[in-house]
């Protein structure tokens, strides 16, 4: 168990040293994507006590924060200078691509809200 | 005069050559007029129907669609969202509005509206009719950028030339077959031209666009089902395979997540995203994606194997126990609604036969005979699996995608007939991978030969050990067998376009709501039966009147006799369909306390007997019979059956003798003389003379029988006076 503990000791300083060289804007964009997998779960754990009974709405707090995340990860890869497979899109095509997808969502999920 | 004309000549020469075109623009004017061609020919190729009889609806679904299609236009989409129809399902009724897929019936009324806002002034069913031509021929442009995006520009064309005479997708799309599929196939490609667009390019644009395909292929068909369980089986192999890649993350999450939420407005499919098992699979890969891409990210940070390693334990562990665990309690607490019927006869072609006879009762339901593999595909069966060739020679995420989609649409199609319909774009796709690539490497091999025909000639000399050494060296009459080929290839592609036109003709362009036969000296007889009886019913019942048939024409009735039905072809009520089986197989007066508790006026009945129409209740009343006697163990099948031998004749048991199906359709039958040389009231669909030709009819009246006695209808007697 101690080795265990240690390991992931370890496991975290390294991975805490190494993201520290992660670029600003990414940096902002990880954040982001913490907060809002962070209030789906507080939704979920809501659901769980107090019931699912606006079904759609509950559907509708949750998947929007999944789908926000989900698409700033996209934007996360895309824009990443490292990234050697999207090195010939432009990181404006990729946040105007970002921002049509989150109008769509949000306003599908408006609709959905009830 | 001659001088003349040669200034002239020398006087043009500059504009000519100034309007010759240079080679690529010779090609994209060639390729674009190609398509144009190809767009007409599929559009007219479909209207063999409108020809030869008239503008009108087909079969018995689009009935349904078409009366839906007709209440939107007049009503308006809020009247028709909320509409009851009380019309059918007599006396349960049926919500119109959250029971059926509004896609094909909101296309066809904005097809409408924008033609009068065009100011042509066409009916709405002319629009219904010609709406799965329409959609057909738009197929094809998805199928020529399909084609280019998994091969070349090449195969896209041959795929479109291919899919637009393909008779496994025409059987489903001629003109006035106004039914789901005419349009969703044309989604179903789209969305899976999009998407694989979406890997390939790795842009949440395309993958939106994609979406939106997914947006109307749920609105439009049943069928999305396909969609969503073949893109997370595609990610998976990809997986697998050691192909993951961040184009496809994008790809597929963009699609899953504003897919799923867009499908969710239908409401039909509702919740069913979240909630039904074959949804889950989708959202299994969903999180599986996240996992993977959160532990490829931390390898990356990481750069040390040995920790990584240790690090995969941990997450691996609680990830597959998390996921179990939901899914688990998820099934055990009916969150997740088990599969369904319909899906477990699709991976299970045995089990429709066992458990649900209403499924099984359906003629295109059944697994698929190898003859109609041949009639609907032709040529393009044996093209498919050269075209499997070529993709695995030529391995990319695009033509695994197309060969997925090609084999698992195969197997389904083996399950049931009506899925040909889904196979037909993925082994059109295939199967001109196959012949571009074929007829290019031939080209190619013609094309050098004639460069340097004296070392041809020298090599074919040589001896055949020197020629099979050297792979690269040219084989003997290389030249020869490739032009032999070519040749061959021109005769194959042009069978098969004579046999499309032949079976789109003769097969499929039928509206089977009008019948034609062959008469005696071979001119064509027309049998408008089902009309007849159907405007007798709008004319000669009182409007509130209650028809009972089988479920077939319940459609049919309320569409064009506008009056009330007990059971129609929208299956939902398996007890109610088997009531009506039951009263069909009973006795009269038993029949006749059931028609009393469910109100019924007039029986409809259709029999074959007199024309040799084999599709009639005779022949389909084994399946009421079975239907009934699964839900009312009153009724047992054997009683119907001789030795296990189903017939009609003097041989026959006497409750099908005397059932009220029986009565119905031979009442008066034993006075007629059908045939020639043969006793009165001689069956000509079953080939025998009726075992009970004096049917007496107690609570029942003859009330109308049509001119070739396909339709009769019978009036209800009211109850006797108490005496």
């Amino acid at each position: 168990m101690p080795k265990a503990a240690g390991d992931a000791k370890l496991l975290i300083q390294s991975l805490s040293k190494a993201y520290a060289a992660t670029p600003t804007n990414l940096k902002i964009i990880d954040l982001y994507v913490v907060f809002a997998v962070a209030t789906a779960v507080v939704q979920v754990v809501y659901m769980g006590v107090v019931g699912s009974f606006p079904f759609n709405s509950f559907l509708s707090g949750v998947l929007s924060c999944i789908g926000t995340a989900v698409l700033a990860v996209c934007l996360r890869i895309q824009v990443n200078k490292d990234n050697k497979e999207f090195k010939d899109l432009a990181p404006e095509r990729a946040f105007a691509d970002f921002v049509l997808c989150n109008l769509v969502l949000h306003l599908v999920i408006m609709n959905f809200l009830g | 005069m001659a001088a003349a004309s040669a200034a002239t000549t020398s006087a043009l020469e500059p504009l000519l050559r100034s309007l010759r075109l240079k080679t690529k623009q010779q090609e994209l004017l060639l390729r674009v007029s190609a398509l144009a061609l190809i767009y007409v020919l599929a559009f007219a190729v479909r209207l063999f129907s409108v020809l030869r009889y008239e503008s009108m609806i087909h079969e018995f679904d689009p009935y349904f669609n078409y009366r839906t299609t007709l209440y939107l236009t007049e009503h308006g989409y809020g009247e028709f969202w909320n509409w009851f129809d009380s019309e059918s399902w007599y006396p349960l009724g049926r919500v119109v509005g959250g029971t059926l897929f509004p896609g094909l019936m909101v296309t066809a009324a904005l097809l409408h509206r924008l033609l009068h806002a065009l100011s042509l002034a066409v009916h709405i069913r002319e629009v219904c009719v010609l709406t799965a031509p329409f959609f057909a021929a738009n197929t094809t442009l998805v199928a020529y950028a399909f084609g280019r995006e998994i091969w070349d520009s090449g195969a896209g064309l041959v795929a479109a030339a291919l899919i637009a005479v393909c008779p496994g997708y025409i059987s489903r799309s001629v003109a006035g077959s106004y039914d789901n599929e005419g349009v969703a196939i044309f989604a179903l490609l789209l969305t899976f031209y999009l998407f694989v667009r979406a890997v390939n390019t790795g842009s949440l644009a395309w993958a939106l666009a994609s979406a939106f395909g997914y947006f109307y292929m749920v609105s439009a068909w049943g069928g999305y089902v396909f969609i969503i369980n073949l893109l997370p089986l595609y990610v998976l192999v990809l997986l697998v395979t050691g192909r993951y890649s961040q184009r496809l993350y994008v790809a597929y999450n963009c699609m899953y997540i504003l897919g799923m939420l867009l499908g969710m407005q239908i409401r039909f499919v509702g919740f069913q995203h979240v909630q039904s098992g074959e949804h889950m699979a989708a959202m299994g890969v969903f999180f599986l994606l996240q996992v993977f891409f959160f532990l490829d990210w931390v390898k990356y940070m990481l750069n040390d194997v040995k920790l990584f390693k240790s690090f995969l334990r941990i997450t691996l562990t609680c990830v597959i126990t998390v996921g179990t665990l939901a899914l688990g309690i998820g099934t055990a607490s009916g969150y997740i609604s088990p599969w369904t019927g319909r899906f477990y006869s699709l991976l299970d072609p045995t089990y429709a036969k066992d458990h649900i006879p209403i499924i099984a009762s359906v003629s295109e339901h059944q697994p698929t005979a190898w003859s109609s593999f041949m009639f609907d595909f032709h040529i393009l069966l044996f093209l498919f699996p050269a075209g499997l060739y070529f993709c695995f020679k030529r391995l990319s995420d695009a033509t695994i995608f197309i060969v997925m989609y090609g084999l698992t649409s195969m197997y389904f199609a083996g399950v049931m007939v009506r899925l040909i319909l889904v196979a037909a774009p993925a082994v059109c796709l295939i199967s001109a991978i196959a012949v571009s690539a074929t007829m290019k490497n031939l080209t190619t091999l013609i094309r050098t030969k004639s460069k340097s025909p004296q070392t041809t000639s020298g090599k074919a000399t040589g001896s055949k050990a020197a020629a099979k050494g050297a792979v690269d060296q040219p084989l003997p009459f290389q030249h020869n067998v490739a032009i032999a080929l070519l040749l061959g290839a021109f005769y194959l592609l042009s069978r098969y376009a004579i046999h499309c036109t032949w079976v789109t003709s003769e097969a499929y362009s039928s509206p089977s709501i009008v019948l034609s036969a062959r008469g005696h000296n071979g001119g064509r007889v027309i049998f408008d039966d089902y009309r007849e009886a159907y405007y007798w019913l709008r004319q000669n019942t009182p409007t509130d009147a209650k028809i009972m048939s089988w479920w077939d024409y319940g459609y049919q009735i309320t569409a064009m006799g506008n009056r009330t039905v007990i059971v129609d072809n929208n299956t939902w009520n398996n007890t109610h369909i088997a009531t009506v089986g039951r009263a069909m197989s009973s006795y009269e007066d038993e029949a006749y306390e059931i028609m009393q508790s469910l109100d019924v006026n007039y029986v409809l009945v259709v029999f074959g007997g007199v024309t040799g129409y084999s599709s009639d209740d005779i022949n389909k009343f084994l399946w009421m019979v079975r239907i009934g006697g699964g839900v009312f163990p009153v009724i047992k099948e054997p009683d119907y059956l001789v030795n296990g031998e189903y017939r009609v004749d003097k041989g026959a048991s006497h409750k099908m003798l005397n059932c009220l199906m029986y009565k119905l359709c031979y009442y008066r039958f034993g006075e007629l003389t059908t045939e020639y040389g043969k006793p009165p009231g001689y069956d000509r669909v079953r080939g025998v003379e009726i075992g009970n030709k004096d049917v007496k009819l107690e609570y029942l009246e003859e009330a109308f029988t049509t001119s070739n006695w396909i339709v009769r209808i019978y009036k209800v007697k009211p109850p006797k006076n108490r005496s």
